[in-house]
């Protein structure tokens, strides 16, 4: 598989990915293909980024044996790549750092982001604290009131949260403002995509920042296990933590790379956020890839119980490794999500963001059906405190 | 030559600019853009643009968003749409336009998309997320089938970028008149006549101006620069503040012919109306154009036709390049 050729010129993954935007913003985007690719073989940059990982985001991560977790499933080991333990709680930091660089290199005065459960949108507010950036995140109305603490965080850290009232008031929906926004105030002002879809060059620089997941599981693996893992799972909803994990170990044949999407109240019953699953093949955002829609081609509202995967679509890199057969994609419904939460929680003292609890949750259900032999390798995306007000209400409790 | 092309040279001969009208197709219902297709030609509409509602309007200011959410609300579809242009064809002879994103079509299928639409009496489609680059699935099937795909061009284009519309275009080139979303605004864009002027020096092709353009005196401003002037945002909240009301369709009439009139002005007199060509290295090429109230040279003070709003305001534009102010929204 020619790993290094994607995406082409055009930002393409054979059908999918590729650049559908207003024209307004086509100049634009080839100026950042530009600069990130300068700044790609520019030395000076990637040290500064290498060294912010290290010294201010907490890289590497570990990758830590759920001993506890592996024996309460009673079959294939269970690792964790810890990004929970990342600055700011998710790996959405590694993303962000990149893209701040990348922006004051623009000399771009003003970002802008867009966020889901608001782990990218704190992200993006500390990035732009660290480096004096002015800040504006677009958030749905329905997520800013589950994600009250997130709100709060990026106010606190000096960024503008701007509410979006308009469709289904989640992250689609803030991807939509944040592109309006981005369209009129386009000569000054740097859009800092959280996920590893949009338009090119977004999808291949996302991933490029996020494979630093890959590149250091790889080797912790090698070290811990004298060999590679056997199974990778992560979770999907724009797909910039899995992309991350699986990116290095496309071309390792030997190694199941498995996206778990969201599936919500189940597949069935429509309330999901499966587009591998339950999607066709469209454009949305700038790209194209699978996507919630109906037969008219209007985008559908995806539900889950996490905010960061409730995404009607999915990045084009993935779609391209599914049409491919290398990547596999499951659903993982909200009640299981829940369940893994609680297990990680319980056994090892790891409260997982509630994204992270559908890999886990995946996770133990595969564990069961493998030989203790195996070794399976969790992306674990974030931590959970942001998410304990939604447990405590999906439990029957109400926090004060 | 296609219905635009033919449209657009009857336009030339009589001296006068198109004035391209804009709805959101089945807001507040396809029966109701019916009648309002048809009452914007008899105001004097020279094409008419529907607009294919869509669930992420992306390019969009937030009257059109509304007008977009009301008619999937009231069940539109894109084949009911083209049903809907199948129909009005009897009663209307003007040019039409889908204007729609891309994923309704892909969703249509391409090909049974373009045959459908030209069946239909559909002239041309513009696709507001399409760049050329995107563009060859669909412009082939549109070709085939004799519809013009018209593209746009923003004032961000790169020359290199403007001179790959300029060609790709069919039908006339759509320029995008801001940075921003589609609505309307208190001034005219600063660089607008230098845009336009750069997009003359590579193509003869007919130059329509859209996004920002609300009122007949602003019509009149774009008017002396370009072949033809759309307006969409402020006809669409015409509708929504009217829509139900017995007169609907005769205010949207009248609002069009208001809008129609100044496009009927001789700027010079001569008949010879056709904004200067400027030659790569002609006179003056660097210098902003002075855009002023009365218009560049002309002596002869405009008039506005019966119908007309008495609403005589001298446009306020910029001279090009300077400031750099942003237009203001009114929303």
């Amino acid at each position: 598989m020619a790993l290094k050729l994607l995406p082409d010129a055009r930002g393409h993954f054979g059908r999918f990915g590729g650049r559908f935007v207003p024209e307004t913003l086509m100049a634009p985007l080839v100026e950042l293909e530009r600069a990130y690719a300068r700044a790609r073989r520019d030395r000076r940059f990637q040290a500064r980024l290498a060294g912010l990982l290290r010294d201010y985001a907490g890289r590497p991560t570990p990758l830590y044996l759920a001993s506890r977790l592996s024996e309460h499933c009673g079959g294939a080991r269970i690792w964790l790549k810890r990004e929970d333990l990342c600055h700011t709680g998710a790996h959405k930091i590694n993303n962000v750092l990149g893209q701040a660089l990348l922006a004051e290199r623009m000399r771009k005065p003003r970002v802008i982001a867009e966020t889901g459960a608001g782990q990218h949108g704190v992200a993006t507010a500390t990035a732009a604290a660290l480096l004096g950036l002015e800040c504006e995140v677009y958030m749905g109305a329905e997520d800013i009131e589950r994600q009250a603490l997130n709100v709060f965080r990026m106010r606190l850290l000096g960024a503008r949260v701007i509410p979006v009232e308009a469709g289904s008031r989640t992250l689609k929906d803030a991807i939509n403002e944040a592109l309006r926004d981005w369209v009129t105030n386009v000569r000054t002002t740097y859009y800092l995509l959280g996920s590893a879809l949009g338009p090119h060059p977004y999808p291949m620089m996302v991933r490029d920042f996020q494979a630093v997941i890959g590149r250091e599981t790889r080797r912790q693996a090698l070290g811990a296990l004298g060999r590679l893992p056997d199974v990778l799972v992560a979770c999907v909803g724009g797909g910039s933590n899995a992309i991350g994990l699986f990116h290095r170990f496309i071309g390792d044949r030997r190694v199941r790379l498995v996206g778990v999407e969201p599936g919500g109240e189940g597949i069935a019953t429509g309330r999901h956020g499966a587009s591998m699953t339950a999607g066709a093949v469209g454009v949305l955002h700038g790209c194209m890839s699978y996507l919630l829609q109906n037969d008219d081609g209007q985008i559908a509202t995806a539900h889950s119980i996490s905010a960061g995967l409730d995404y009607p679509g999915v990045g084009p890199e993935h779609a391209y490794y599914r049409d491919a057969g290398r990547f596999e994609f499951v659903a993982v419904t909200d009640d299981e999500a829940l369940e893994g939460f609680q297990a990680l929680t319980r056994l090892e003292g790891i409260m997982p963001a509630l994204e992270s609890a559908h890999a886990v949750a995946y996770a133990m259900r595969l564990a069961k059906t493998l030989p203790r032999s195996r070794a399976i390798v969790v992306g674990l995306s974030g931590r959970g405190d942001k998410d304990v007000h939604v447990v405590a209400r999906a439990l029957g409790t109400e926090l004060g | 030559m296609s219905r635009l092309d033919e449209t657009f040279a009857a336009l030339r001969r009589r001296g006068e600019r198109a004035l391209l009208a804009y709805f959101t197709a089945g807001d507040p219902s396809l029966a109701e853009t019916r009648r309002l297709v048809a009452a914007a030609a008899r105001g004097g509409a020279d094409v008419v643009e529907l607009g294919v509602p869509f669930s992420d309007p992306l390019a969009d200011g937030p009257v059109i968003q509304r007008a977009g959410a009301r008619a999937l609300a009231a069940g539109t579809t894109l084949p009911r749409v083209l049903e809907t242009v199948a129909t009005l064809r009897a009663d209307v002879g003007v040019p039409l336009a889908l204007f729609t994103y891309y994923n309704p079509l892909l969703a249509f299928g391409l090909k049974a998309f373009a045959r459908t639409a030209a069946d239909a009496g559909v002239d041309g489609v513009l696709v507001v997320d399409l760049p050329p680059e995107e563009a060859d699935p669909l412009a082939a099937e549109a070709r085939a089938a004799g519809l013009d795909l018209v593209h746009l061009v923003a004032p961000t284009s790169t020359p290199a970028r403007v001179r790959l519309i300029a060609r790709r275009s069919r039908g006339f080139i759509y320029v995008v008149s801001l940075t921003g979303v589609t609505g309307e605004r208190h001034e005219l864009p600063p660089g607008l006549g230098a845009q336009i002027r750069t997009l003359r020096l590579v193509t003869t092709k007919p130059v329509c101006v859209g996004f920002g353009i609300a009122r007949p005196d602003q019509v009149r401003a774009v008017g002396r620069l370009a072949d033809g002037v759309i307006v969409g945002s402020a006809l669409v909240r015409l509708v929504e503040e009217r829509a139900g009301s017995p007169t609907l369709a005769a205010d949207v009439e009248r609002f069009v012919a208001e809008l129609k009139a100044p496009l009927r002005e001789r700027p010079g007199g001569s008949g010879e109306d056709r904004p200067t060509r400027m030659r790569p290295g002609g006179s003056g090429e660097d210098r902003p154009t002075r855009m002023q109230p009365g218009g560049s040279g002309e002596d002869r003070p405009t008039r506005m036709r019966p119908g007309g709003s008495g609403e005589d305001r001298p446009t306020r534009m910029r001279p090009g390049g300077s400031g750099g102010g942003r237009p203001t929204q009114d929303e």
